[in-house]
């Protein structure tokens, strides 16, 4: 047989293993900051550098541009290889490179600036979010482009995974995201209240699932064999591991919502699916694992295998723990505490960094025709990685759960025995430094591998395009007998929309019904829209990232009603674009705080946070007592709301800032008698009026229309 | 209390029934073609990470 001679692009491969560093490094940087500034509050140096904005900053960094570029270099080393074809092109191999950074760079830029949607992992702005699903786009094509022109009939297990990541992702991206404009750097969600949490944690969740997860899947199908030098365990089990897991994941968001005024069917639903999920997801280790079966000597010897073997652990045990969690008696316990983010440190350090460094270990040496420079040091790198996660993780295990208890802790007279949510902080306080010092070694392990690479790869010459020859697919005769996966694995599109089919029906039969019933989402008459005063405040409270540390969800237990007031409703947030009930509790959640303290209380408070509550690790925003609000965007955010649907009157923009300037002009007053001198035209002003009535429509017993 | 909001929409009564069949179905169909698979070629299959000429530099790392 003829054999068609062609080479493998390693330049794109290569852009993207330095991008992954690159910006691993400053997303576990940002980590280490914010990390620091939980335990010493006075490195939030600026308003750009608070923890509110550069948490999403960590956050994003770490998924999207770490493991983003993680995921493509894999991506491109590995399908190339896998349908023995060139990328299908070079221009838009390039396209996606440069684009995916300028995405990155334009996140950097963003999120310390304050622009942000609040909506977590897709804090972009619009604009920003554009040129994601043009980005993807390319991807797509790229990717289709080179699966057409394959010279290998069969689509391998890592190609459906790759297919699947792409199909979901856009389909995330795209409905999450869907927003009006108020201006060029600012939109609301047009999700309000329940509907919004429900698509946020819909998209946050499958980001989890279809983001750091099935691609890294594929990742793993590909590199441990290669690295083990064996097959896959099992390529049957592969098949059940890819259609169980994408077929349930989708369905998983809820369990981000229990106890929350999310219908209770939603979040029984989200339970069901998460509990099932652990089948998939240890099928998926387990074929992993004993694909070292027979081998596990070599695991000794091989650096590459030792990572491998960590991050594949590292995933069982988050998958084990997804499930636990998302038990309604379990979450009540986790939920809002650090236990949820050391859950998702086993799974971005243990699973997406050392699978990474795993391929980075195995890569580099092959694209510079080099053995590794050091195997001392990535033996070092590997020791303390790993002991770095368990730094991280434990302390804060353990500061989860003391805190939850101590939250729900009553005296036998039946009063809570720590009232003052700041003694429930102070107490974990020793294990915020632990986890600092578990950040650290994993990032000087960080540090190491670069030095350990670059030396590698300044040894070596750079393979740029890698020789390959094979041949080309013959037509197929239309009969031909076989396996059923087969027959789809040799068609891509059909294959695209199999899968298409099984995560939309998961997304429609969630999500759906919660829109469709928009309308009959329990009314509160006294819930009222936002002024335009409050609206301004609320933008200045996402814009700070209040929400990534104070909750606006009282659950229906004891232990937070006595704590916060009456447990939050559904129809309290019908006017919420977006949603901002928060995930984590760092400081006490905010759904009553309306009417608790007097304006003074709020303006003291916001100065210097350790005046009125001493040993605070909230940042000070005396900025906000210096900056004027900016409300020229006032008739523009009015126009937004009520083609949201928000019942403002007719003609009210024309007249918001009026209103505006009479309530704040009410609030300056107030806080004058209290001896305390502001211009009614800071941003203070505006953030007090925001927080004042938070929670208080239904204070006003009375006039409530609908028991809910 | 939601029930009274869920019982407004048209057909409901058929929305779980229709999910438990699909999913039933799903796992059903995935299950019988995979365990009537032919052993032989999925090996082939799975060995396929393993047959791609890269290993331009042989030294184990």
């Amino acid at each position: 047989m003829t054999t068609e001679k062609f080479s493998y692009d390693n330049k794109i491969v290569r852009n993207f293993a330095v991008a992954t560093i690159l910006w691993g490094l400053v997303g576990m940087l940002v980590g280490l900051i914010v990390a620091l500034q939980l335990t010493n509050p006075k490195l939030n140096l600026a308003p750009y550098l608070s923890f509110g904005r550069l948490r999403p900053l960590h956050t994003n960094a770490v998924i999207f541009a770490f493991v983003g570029n993680g995921i493509f270099m894999g991506v491109y080393y590995s399908l190339q290889r896998l349908l023995k074809a060139r990328m299908f092109s070079d221009l838009l191999s390039k396209i996606h490179f440069w684009g995916w950074q300028l995405i990155i760079v334009s996140a950097a830029l963003t999120l310390p600036l304050g622009i942000t949607t609040s909506k977590e992992y897709a804090e972009l702005e619009w604009p920003i979010d554009i040129m994601i699903a043009l980005i993807w786009v390319v991807f797509a094509i790229n990717l289709f482009g080179t699966i057409f022109r394959r010279r290998e009939r069969h689509l391998y297990v890592a190609v459906w995974f790759y297919i699947a990541t792409i199909i979901t992702v856009a389909v995330l991206h795209i409905v999450n995201s869907l927003a009006l404009p108020v201006n060029f750097l600012k939109s609301y969600s047009i999700f309000a209240g329940v509907q919004d949490a429900l698509v946020q944690w819909w998209y946050g969740h499958n980001a989890v699932a279809f983001f750091l997860t099935t691609p890294y899947l594929g990742l793993m199908y590909y590199f441990v064999p290669k690295a083990a030098d064996r097959p896959v365990y099992s390529y049957k089990l592969s098949i059940i591991h890819f259609w169980a897991l994408i077929f349930l994941y989708i369905w998983a968001g809820p369990h981000h919502l229990l106890y929350s005024s999310l219908p209770d069917w939603a979040q029984s639903l989200g339970v069901v699916f998460s509990i099932m999920l652990i089948a998939p997801s240890w099928g998926g280790m387990i074929n992993g694992l004993l694909t070292l079966r027979g081998a596990w000597d070599r695991v000794r010897e091989s650096i590459v295998l030792k990572f491998m073997v960590v991050a594949v652990t590292a995933y069982g045990m988050s998958t084990f723990e997804g499930p636990m969690l998302s038990i309604k008696s379990v979450n009540a316990i986790s939920h809002f505490t650090d236990w949820t983010i050391a859950h998702v440190h086993i799974g971005a350090m243990g699973w997406n960094g050392m699978l990474t460094f795993g391929i980075l270990y195995w890569l580099i040496p092959r694209l510079y025709g080099k053995p590794i420079f050091s195997k001392k040091l990535s033996n070092f790198h590997f020791w303390i990685a790993t002991l770095g996660i368990l730094f991280y993780a434990v302390p804060l295990y353990w500061a989860g759960f003391t805190q939850s208890l101590m939250w729900k802790d009553f005296t036998p007279e039946g009063v809570l025995r720590y009232p003052n949510f700041l003694e429930t902080v102070v107490q974990i306080m020793p294990m915020y430094k632990l986890r600092v010092l578990g950040g650290s070694l994993y990032l000087i392990g960080v540090i190491v591998m670069i030095y350990n690479l670059w030396k590698t790869a300044a040894s070596g010459t750079f393979i740029g395009d890698e020789a390959a020859e094979a041949a080309p697919l013959e037509k197929i005769a239309p009969a031909s007998h076989g396996h059923w996966h087969r027959w789809i694995e040799r068609r891509p599109v059909q294959f695209l929309l199999l899968s298409l089919v099984a995560i939309l029906i998961g997304g429609i039969v969630e999500i759906v019904p919660m829109l469709t019933i928009k309308s009959n989402v329990p009314t509160i008459t006294a819930v009222k829209p936002y002024t335009p005063l409050e609206l301004h405040g609320r933008d200045i409270y996402i814009r700070e990232g209040c929400y990534t540390c104070h909750s606006q969800m009282i659950r229906p237990f004891r232990s937070e009603t006595e704590r916060y007031g009456e447990y939050s409703k559904a129809g309290e947030f019908v006017y919420d674009h977006p949603f901002q009930w928060g995930s984590k509790r760092t400081g006490p959640d905010l759904a009553r705080e309306g009417g608790k303290y007097p304006n003074s209380w709020h303006y003291n408070h916001m100065l210097d946070p350790t005046t009125m509550s001493p040993g605070s690790i909230m940042p000070a925003y005396e900025f906000m007592i210096d900056n004027d609000l900016d409300i020229t965007s006032t008739p523009a955010k009015i126009r937004t709301m009520q083609k949201l649907g928000v019942p403002y009157p007719k003609g009210f923009d024309a007249k918001a800032n009026t209103s505006l300037q009479k309530q704040a002009a009410e609030i300056a007053a107030d806080l004058g008698k209290n001896g305390i001198k502001v211009d009614a035209r800071k941003e203070i002003i505006a953030i007090i009026a925001y927080l004042q009535r938070l929670g208080t429509d239904i204070k006003v017993k009375d006039q409530l229309s609908a028991q809910n | 209390m939601f029930k009274n909001y869920l019982q407004g929409i048209e057909g409901i009564a058929t929305y779980p029934l229709f999910s438990l069949v699909v999913f039933f179905l799903f796992f059903l169909v995935m299950g019988i073609w995979v365990l009537k698979s032919d052993g032989s070629s999925m090996q082939k299959l799975g060995s396929m990470p393993l047959n791609d000429t890269t290993d331009i530099q042989s030294e184990k790392n």
